[in-house]
């Protein structure tokens, strides 16, 4: 009845409380939410936590929606500030608890342990910088680089560095493992 | 991913291909929950409500939890309990522990309905009791509601017996947590299940209001952690940090005439710039700090002399601007004088060095160690040396030994092995200790830190390190802090650590920068003349419309800290020079960015300050000194022919705008900065100038 109507309505809708068009955005958007959520953790059990974290916390931070951003540049904005805390937990955690070369260590195994079944591409990105990962996630989800600058609140520029700097460790991890 | 070429195209089809479908049970699951929560938050269950009614403002905590209250007022006298209750259900971990894994609980039993609850929970103070085993008894209580079972008479079961997974009301009415969970995380659940408990009998208060973050860190860590072991979240390789800010924007002389900056004579950006340049690669453009890039290089300044009752002498220049012909730029040079090197006061240096495992590399250790015995032959038989290392425990690696004795201070310099973690705090407390025991009267003391990356650990709160070294700046002692190698420098920290504690940073990433950093500058580096230097320049509204300054984005001040004695500002070492750029538009020049206010009509009045551009002040502290002294004066609006060391400061000032993608510059490009900056090299007697001009050529190349 109201797939016409476009997410920005039904997003200012539901912030105004319309259950209907809550329903519908979340319908909408879960799957490409999940995507995204996938690029962002490299693992499916992480992503469904994230993703249910998201969707669980969106009936808040709708009221903040103002309708002057697209919904889904807006919602990958709200997807990688959920994936930032997320990692900033993990990580204090355990560097708190153990000290950071302990922690290196630790996790230099971990990626070796799954390494193996896991595809290249999501051992490539783990290697990558959070925020180099985060452009890469979003890039790679047919945003424009412009979008992705407005979702991460840095500059156009920064961006086109960030891609280009993914392009060639991922480049550079793939020549290293070919030589092996 | 066998082709060679890294195409994004490729890449987004492969991910694709990779991209799982998500859970469909998950997933709606998620869904149903969301609109619940979403319905309670609008404080109705109803379906549907006109989109055009104004909402309740409020947040889905707040209100439920207003309902909670409001709902069981005749029993708050329980607070602790219906604090706790409210902690399990309204907080994402609280619903967790009462769920358990999502996909191993049958949706059916799952779900929580919030208008059920809040009877229920009304129903809890009635239980309430002081001891453990009752807390418990009202958490079990609850969870029953979950099935939709009334409490009655809950008996509570050991809460370690796992059971086996049924969706079944009969099985629900067992009020403990694990009856509806499968026997696989039963025990994993268990735990956390005791854990919530006891958690709930504890503080839960605190953590729940105004909360301590690292036990609900850590309580979100064991969430994740249990059920997420499979699937260890990636982390960094690379986790470098740049402490930068966006770009100064531009100011309308009429609205905004006064523009404060503390002075900077760090380097590190430049250093940095250069090595990622010489290892093929742009610099990162948070990276750029372009008041930096211009302060690494030696300017031929005029110098103070006997007439100056500064330390410093300020030399300004209005000039064309290379990259606009519809504006001006106004180069600020401060030359610190340059005291002679054997009139020094004695000197007391503590190394503190990083020996985690991380320095084991040529480019960490090895250089720190060769670094350091090259400034050992430029010092003074008085002068005296210790060194520190942390790594795990920090411990002193050389007593306070004199300089002469070069045998004992190679040796031990020698004997400096990496291993470990790191430990900062330690190390510097005891690096300060140290500095202090070896101060006497009218010596200067400075710790000198080299480390290649964080070292946080042991401190919960990241901020303490550096209220530790703003402490220890009222002792007198200086801190220098020397990075490192790369892949983990935490340059912000760096930054931070020497802005607080009366020093400077510098990125070494050769032999020959550690020569200019520790031997050429020996003195400037290690001899401040000036403290807490800041600079405040007062434009003319009737001759410039805007102005903006160029680079100094971290070291903004606001206007009332000029005279606040209290506010901290740079240091100005001796023979070192302090250069700033403001590119400033003359009012009526068609390059205005901001056009001007209708009602703040000009009344076209002339006053006295026609040929004033501006007005300059300048306020530093003897080293040592509490209270500041100023100095100050008027900018002539006249442009004047700039020397060669302005034009090449405007040239790197242009290159680090280049680097950053900022959109000042118009068509101006390396081309221009390359013609600018090669003629004005001046006498460059260490070939700092030339290995800047290759550097544009060769950034020119990576940018193509």
């Amino acid at each position: 009845m109201r797939m016409d109507v476009s997410d920005e309505d039904l997003a200012l809708a539901a912030a105004g409380g319309d259950a209907t068009a809550f329903e519908l955005l979340l319908a909408r958007v879960y799957d490409r939410l999940f995507g995204l959520c996938f690029r962002l953790t490299g693992a499916k059990v992480e992503a469904e936590d994230l993703t249910q974290d998201i969707c669980l916390a969106l009936p808040g931070k709708l009221a903040g929606y103002r309708g002057d951003a697209k919904v889904t540049t807006w919602l990958y904005r709200v997807a990688v500030n959920a994936a930032t805390d997320r990692r900033r937990r993990a990580a204090s955690y355990s560097r708190a608890a153990d000290g950071w070369a302990d922690w290196e260590a630790d996790r230099q195994k971990t990626v070796a342990e799954t390494a193996e079944g896991v595809d290249w591409l999501y051992r490539a990105m783990a290697g990558l910088s959070p925020s180099l990962r985060d452009t890469l996630a979003l890039v790679l989800d047919d945003v424009t680089q412009a979008q992705a600058a407005e979702i991460l609140g840095v500059s156009e520029g920064t961006i086109a560095w960030r891609v280009s700097e993914a392009k060639r460790m991922l480049r550079e991890m793939k020549t290293r493992e070919e030589a092996q | 991913m066998t082709s060679d070429d890294m195409d994004l195209n490729d890449l987004k089809r492969a991910m694709e291909a990779a991209t799982p479908a998500p859970d469909a049970a998950r997933k709606a699951e998620t869904l149903a929950r969301s609109q619940e929560i979403f319905a309670s938050a609008q404080g109705s269950l109803q379906a549907t409500r006109q989109s055009s009614d104004p909402s309740p403002k409020k947040g889905f905590f707040r209100g439920a939890f207003d309902m909670l209250l409001t709902r069981t007022t005749g029993a708050l006298t329980a607070t602790t309990a219906l604090v706790a209750v409210g902690f399990l259900f309204l907080s994402p971990q609280g619903q967790d522990l009462l769920r358990g894994p999502q996909s191993l609980v049958d949706p059916g039993v799952s779900e929580v309905d919030f208008e059920e609850l809040v009877p229920e929970s009304g129903s809890v103070p009635a239980a309430q009791a002081d001891t453990v085993p009752d807390r418990r008894e009202q958490e079990t209580d609850v969870v029953a509601t979950d099935g939709d079972i009334a409490p009655e008479a809950p008996s509570p079961a050991p809460v370690q017996q796992p059971r086996a997974m049924t969706g079944a009301p009969n099985d629900v009415q067992q009020p403990a947590l694990p009856g509806v969970l499968s026997p696989e995380i039963g025990s994993a659940f268990d735990t956390i299940g005791a854990l919530a408990l006891e958690e709930a009998a504890g503080g839960t208060i605190t953590q729940f209001g105004n909360g301590n973050a690292a036990v609900i860190q850590q309580e979100g860590r064991i969430a994740t952690g249990l059920f997420n072991d499979a699937a260890p979240a990636p982390q960094p390789a690379n986790t470098e940090e740049f402490a930068n800010a966006d770009d100064n924007p531009v100011q309308v002389v009429a609205e905004n005439p006064v523009s404060t900056f503390s002075s900077d004579v760090d380097t590190a950006a430049y250093s940095l710039l250069r090595s990622s340049l010489n290892r093929g690669q742009l610099p990162n453009p948070d990276a750029i700090r372009i008041e930096e890039m211009m302060n690494y290089f030696p300017y031929d300044l005029p110098a103070p002399d006997a007439g100056d009752v500064s330390p410093f002498r300020p030399t300004v220049e209005v000039f064309q601007t290379p990259w606009n012909p519809d504006t001006q730029l106004v180069h600020i040079g401060i030359q610190g004088e340059l005291p002679a090197i054997e009139d020094r006061p004695p000197l007391n240096l503590v190394f503190l060095i990083d020996t985690s495992g991380s320095m084991n590399d040529p480019a960490k250790l090895p250089l720190l160690i060769q670094s350091f015995r090259l400034m050992l032959d430029r010092l003074n038989p008085e002068d005296q040396v210790a060194i520190v290392t942390y790594a795990g425990n920090a411990g002193v690696a050389l007593e306070p030994t004199s300089a002469s004795d070069t045998a004992t201070i190679s040796a031990a310099l020698t004997a400096l092995q990496a291993g470990g973690s790191t430990n900062g705090v330690g190390g510097l407390q005891a690096a300060y200790d140290l500095a202090a025991e070896m101060t006497d009267d009218g010596e200067v003391s400075r710790v000198l830190l080299a480390t290649d990356g964080d070292f946080n650990v042991g401190i919960s709160d990241p901020t303490a390190l550096e209220d530790y070294i703003s402490e220890q700046r009222e002792t007198g002692i200086y801190l220098s802090v020397l990075g490192f190698g790369r892949g983990n420098l935490q340059d912000d920290t760096m930054q931070a650590l020497a802005q607080n504690g009366n020093g400077t940073a510098a990125y070494i990433d050769t032999l020959h920068e550690a020569q200019r950093v520790l031997v050429d500058q020996l003195a400037g580096a290690l001899f401040p003349i000036a403290d807490d230097l800041k600079i405040q320049v007062e434009f003319n509204p009737e001759v410039i419309a805007e102005y903006r300054l160029i680079g100094y984005e971290t070291r903004g001040l606001a206007r009332e800290d000029f005279a606040n004695d209290a506010v901290d500002a740079g240091e100005l070492g001796a023979g070192h020079s302090v250069t700033a750029i403001y590119e400033v538009t003359p009012v009526g020049s068609p390059a205005t960015l901001v056009a001007p206010l209708r009602y703040a009509a000009d009344d076209g009045a002339e006053t006295e300050f026609g040929d004033e551009l501006g007005f300059i002040s300048l306020r530093w502290k003897e080293p040592g000194e509490d209270e500041s002294t100023l100095v100050d004066f008027a900018i002539p609006t006249a442009p004047v022919d700039p020397g060669s060391e302005a034009q090449f400061a405007a040239a790197i000032a242009g290159f680090g705008q280049l680097l950053r993608g900022n959109e000042f510059l118009g068509d101006w490009g390396y081309d221009e900065a390359i013609a600018l900056a090669n003629a004005n090299r001046g006498e460059d007697e260490f070939g700092y100038r030339q290995e800047a001009v290759q550097l544009m050529r060769l950034a020119q190349s990576l940018s193509r």
